[in-house]
């Protein structure tokens, strides 16, 4: 079980205004699959758009990470800059 | 639009370009004569990224009109290093790092260069005053500054008789 | 100057000052930059753009103009062909490519002043410029407005009427102008408040302020008959230019080619489109290449700006200077179209402090202005000049230092950011205390004068980066980049490849490859470049090194393990073997006997940026005349975890500054009754110039090098611009005895403040 907590407001359109919910994945791959299940559209939303913060730290594409037990997921918006 | 042949010095050689219409020194230096290293930042005397020396003046090549430089002498960026070697300025401006992406820098040395030829020892402030029409917004000009007092301390120490 | 701390290192060319490998050609006028690019048969391209704020296009007539003689082509927004996909990552965040296109051509509206609205290609500038006259634009002329709190009301012209505010549950009934609402935060906000000692509140305003790199936006395009096109142009990303451009026209990434030319400033103002796509859809309709540049004006006019904001915030603390609580409502112009980088102003208000209960919204707002774009670090700037005044209102009201009472708040490694990070590696509080103890902070006032101080942060990232080593016959090496250089980037390259390869800097030469001549690479933005691509060159040097030592093994019929590398030699350890050690000349020379060519590409996807820190001290004193403010002393401090070329990273910290006090002091957006920007020139929208400023000192704090990579480094070119709003203006507050708190302090506002208005 992960908990995702996320700080985008393209994310609360998909969750019907949801910030935090808990998903049943072990990898961010399951993640993004669980996501999409349980709000169409949020998996490819943050596959396409979002970076994660996973544990606290961020990863700008992290398809391949693991996720343990009682990990947080944060999902922002991808940062760039100028 | 109708087009004399204008005739000049540019950088101790004798040219000829077509110049005319509302052309300026400017258009003429990068378009007729491909010399490209004098910049355009605003093209109304602004920014002095086009600053080149006629007669021994600083202009704004922006701002003066192609035929205008009928027997004129004019120098450029091109002209400042002597058969490939740096003049101090340019040296001085490598060692201390004074351009960032160096868009200002051709406009900045020729302004330096006309200042140093009219003042060998300018303080600080005389090259900040002197150099405000030069706007450069990568460098904040610290390291602009410091180069060009730096230079004409090279300068003045090339002059020395020894 | 670096401070104390350091830890010993011997390196021996990371930390040196070598003069930039491509120096010489940019104090000659060699160095080509966009508009100094020429070709056989070149075109000159110009752009109509809307006379208006905000108007529907009822009709373009460009039949007279195409008759003109010497018009070779002419388009407009029907030309454009955007292609399926999803949005591509660019300057502060994922760009909307339908957005992209409208700005960069209209469609049945135009929303500012300047908007691109039909572009012509011609034999001369006298041609193209009697063209886009005879195009005739019939508009229907429609309500505008320019203000972000006036966007937000009731009865607010609506510039997009299928905008529903993003983030709202449920959808809003009607359109409006707020793009989207961010809404972030923890903890309890309401309780904090009840129970604080102290609660500091204030409103606070920023002006629009454009990048104002010196370089107008240029290029040139070649479409090729076979559908194979080229284009130069000067951009903070070749691969993204390709990307967009692409995207744009409806083309494959295989058949455009994008080559770099040097650039003259950025500051993220270029990391988007504006002339490519318009440029190379007037090449594919006339078969010639076509020059494209932009006049200073329409530099103004149609590009960048930043957001203009307008910010509320509450702090509460305790009675000795413990903040507790914190409340923000930003809302950001994004211009024409959604975009604003409201949501990094978010996420960066409070980073620097470890704040447990807090609560952020952001808008994103349009109006009739001109689409920003990124500038150094987007969005992060006007938070931080809301956030240091009020810390500056609680240290006034405490009594307290205003270093100490940062010290007290500061984040530390292991706190959680309110974007989710874990603060890693964060050298915060050493540089709070590195400016605690520098002269300049100890040094006594003049009468008239009053001194600010205020803190900033930047994330920093890493992102897709590739780049290639390739030894050359001799035994000297070469750097292929893949990423445009502004500030230097080329020496830090080479050098981080030389100290991998133990070579001399001279020996090492850096190139900016072309979109076909490296693996791709995210923009040069976001200050990812000595991270990202710095780790994919020290990556390649690293191979090569190991395809050294391997090659030397062989040589000697040695175990690899028994060679050591070591300033370009490699020296056999097997004591039974009597060899002489192998140069890299020598093996360089010999190559094709040990397996041919010795190069290495690295291509990644760079993790483990650190985020940056900076303090910033500012004397300043006021003409009491005139209201004329000046800054007399300037001292920048940042943690930058390991300088690579510290005169580069110094300037950095000072051309940030010399940005910043421009934005405190003077720069902004000055629009008419008309929604007409007023200022749309250098001589009316004042940059700092030399004489305006005072030397800028420095402080690089290495006290803790990024031990995600190779040698240290943390991004550093966005973090300088984020204190400097409110280290000015804290001085001026000090100074006329009142909070300031609407940007620029022109003259006029200062007079006003010290009752003189
Ligand atoms: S281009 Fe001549 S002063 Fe700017
Ligand atoms: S170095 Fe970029 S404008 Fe001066």
């Amino acid at each position: 079980m992960a908990r995702v907590v996320s700080i985008s407001s393209k994310v609360r359109d998909l969750t019907g205004g949801l910030d935090a919910f808990d998903v049943e994945a072990a990898t961010v791959r399951g993640l993004i699959r669980a996501l999409e299940a349980k709000f169409p559209g949020l998996g490819d939303l943050v596959e396409n758009e979002m970076s994660l913060a996973i544990d606290g730290e961020i990863h700008q594409d992290a398809m391949l990470e693991p996720l343990s037990p009682g990990s947080e997921v944060v999902l922002i918006p991808r940062i760039s800059g100028g | 639009m109708s087009r004399t042949v204008v005739n000049a010095i540019v950088n101790g050689e004798p040219v000829a370009f077509l110049g005319g219409g509302g052309q300026s020194l400017l258009d003429a230096l990068r378009d007729e004569l491909r010399l490209t290293g004098t910049k355009e930042g605003c093209g109304t005397g602004d920014c002095g990224a086009c600053s080149v020396i006629v007669d021994g003046r600083l202009v704004c090549a922006c701002l003066m009109l192609a035929p205008e430089a009928e027997g004129k002498r004019i120098e450029t960026i091109e002209g400042l290093a002597d058969n490939g070697h740096l003049h101090p300025l340019q040296h001085q401006f490598l060692e201390q790092a004074a351009l960032q992406c160096g868009f200002c820098t051709p406009g900045l040395l020729m302004a330096s260069k006309a200042l140093l030829d009219r003042n060998p020892d300018p303080t600080e402030t005389e090259v900040r005053y002197w150099l405000a029409g030069n706007i450069c917004r990568c460098t904040g000009y610290d390291k602009v500054v410091r180069a060009v007092m730096d230079a004409a301390a090279d300068l003045r120490q090339e002059e020395k008789p020894r | 100057m670096s401070d104390g701390n350091q830890p010993p290192v011997d390196f021996k060319v990371v930390g040196q000052r070598p003069i930039r490998p491509d120096g010489v050609d940019k104090v000659t006028g060699r160095a080509q930059f966009g508009a100094d690019f020429h070709l056989p048969g070149m075109l000159t391209g110009r752009i109509k753009r809307s006379p208006h704020a905000h108007a529907r296009i009822v009709s373009i007539d460009a039949s007279a103009a195409e008759k003109l003689p010497g018009v070779k082509a002419i388009v407009t927004g029907v030309d454009l062909d955007v292609g399926a996909g999803g949005d591509i990552e660019a300057g502060e965040h994922a760009a909307a490519m339908k957005d992209v296109a409208a700005n960069v051509l209209a469609g049945d509206k135009v929303f500012y002043q300047g908007h691109a609205v039909a572009a012509v290609a011609a034999t001369s500038p006298e041609v193209a410029a009697e063209a886009l006259d005879l195009i005739v634009v019939t508009y229907e002329i429609l309500p505008h407005v320019i203000d972000v709190d006036e966007a937000m009301m009731p009865g607010a012209p609506v510039l997009h009427d299928d905008m529903y505010t993003k983030g709202v549950t449920p959808k809003p009934a009607k359109p409006s102008n707020v793009a989207q609402r961010h809404v972030m935060g923890r903890g309890d906000v309401k309780a904090a408040f009840a129970s604080a000692g102290v609660v500091i509140e204030g409103r606070y305003t920023t002006a629009a302020v454009h990048q104002g790199y010196i370089e107008p936006h240029a290029c040139v395009a070649s479409w090729g008959a076979d559908g194979q096109s080229t284009i130069w142009c000067s951009s903070q990303g070749q691969f993204l230019v390709r990307a967009m451009t692409a995207r744009i026209l409806n083309l494959p990434l295989s058949d455009l080619k994008v080559i770099p030319a040097e650039i003259g400033g950025g500051f993220g103002g270029k990391t988007t489109v504006y002339l490519e796509p318009v440029a190379l859809a007037l090449s594919r309709k006339c078969g010639r290449p076509v020059k494209l540049v932009m006049s200073r004006e329409e530099v103004f006019l149609a590009s960048g700006p930043t957001s203009g904001a307008s910010m509320d915030i509450k702090l509460a603390a305790t009675k000795d200077g413990k903040i507790t609580a914190a409340e923000m409502e930003l809302r950001y112009q994004a211009g024409a179209f959604a975009g604003s980088p409201v949501n990094l102003g978010c996420m960066t208000a409070f980073a620097c402090y470890d704040v447990e209960n807090l609560a952020l919204v952001g808008l994103d707002v349009v109006s009739n202005r001109p689409k920003v774009a990124a500038y150094r670090a987007p969005g992060a700037p006007m938070a931080a000049f809301a956030v240091e005044s009020a810390i500056d209102d609680l240290a006034r009201k405490l009594d307290m230092d205003p270093i100490d009472l940062r010290i007290l708040n500061a984040v530390k490694d292991g706190a959680k950011t309110v974007y989710g990070a874990t603060v890693r590696y964060s050298a915060f509080i050493e540089t709070l205390e590195a400016v605690k103890a520098h002269p300049h902070y100890k040094a006594k006032l003049k009468p008239g004068q009053a001194r600010g101080v205020a803190a900033g942060f930047w994330f920093n990232i890493g992102g897709e980066s590739s780049a290639a080593v390739h030894v050359d016959e001799d035994g000297g090496a070469t750097v292929v980049s893949s990423n445009p250089d502004i500030g230097g980037s080329r020496a830090s390259m080479a050098m981080m490849a030389a100290e991998t390869l133990g070579l001399p800097i001279e020996r090492v030469r850096c190139t900016i490859a072309d979109t076909t001549s490296i693996g791709f690479s995210g923009s040069t933005g976001g200050s990812r470049v000595t991270f990202a691509t710095g780790m994919a060159v020290v990556e390649a040097a690293q191979k090569v090194v190991a395809d050294l030592k391997r090659r030397a093994a062989q040589t000697w019929e040695c175990d690899i393990a028994h060679v050591e590398w070591r300033d370009g030699v490699a020296t056999c350890l097997d004591p039974s073997k009597n060899v002489k050690p192998l140069s890299m000349k020598v093996l360089a020379s010999k190559s094709a006997k040990t397996g041919g060519p010795i190069a290495a590409e690295v291509s990644l996807n760079a993790q483990g940026a650190a985020a940056g820190y900076g303090v910033h001290v500012c004397d300043l004193e006021i003409d009491a005349e005139t209201g004329r403010t000046t800054v007399v002393r300037y001292t920048a401090a940042q943690d930058v975890g390991r300088a690579i070329h510290p005169a580069y990273v110094e300037g950095q910290l000072q051309g940030g500054a010399a940005q910043g006090v421009g934005w405190a002091l003077n720069e902004e957006y000055v629009y008419n009754k008309q929604g007409l920007l007023d200022n749309a020139s250098f001589l009316d929208y004042r940059m700092p110039v030399a004489s305006d400023l005072p030397m800028i000192d420095t402080i690089l704090v290495e006290a803790k090098p990024n031990p995600r990579h190779p040698y240290g480094a943390k991004g550093v070119g966005e973090v300088p611009i984020v204190p400097p709003l409110a280290a000015v203006s804290n001085a001026v507050s000090a100074l006329v005895g009142k909070r300031m708190t609407a940007l620029p302090l022109s003259p006029v506002s200062v007079l006003a403040a010290m009752g003189k208005g």
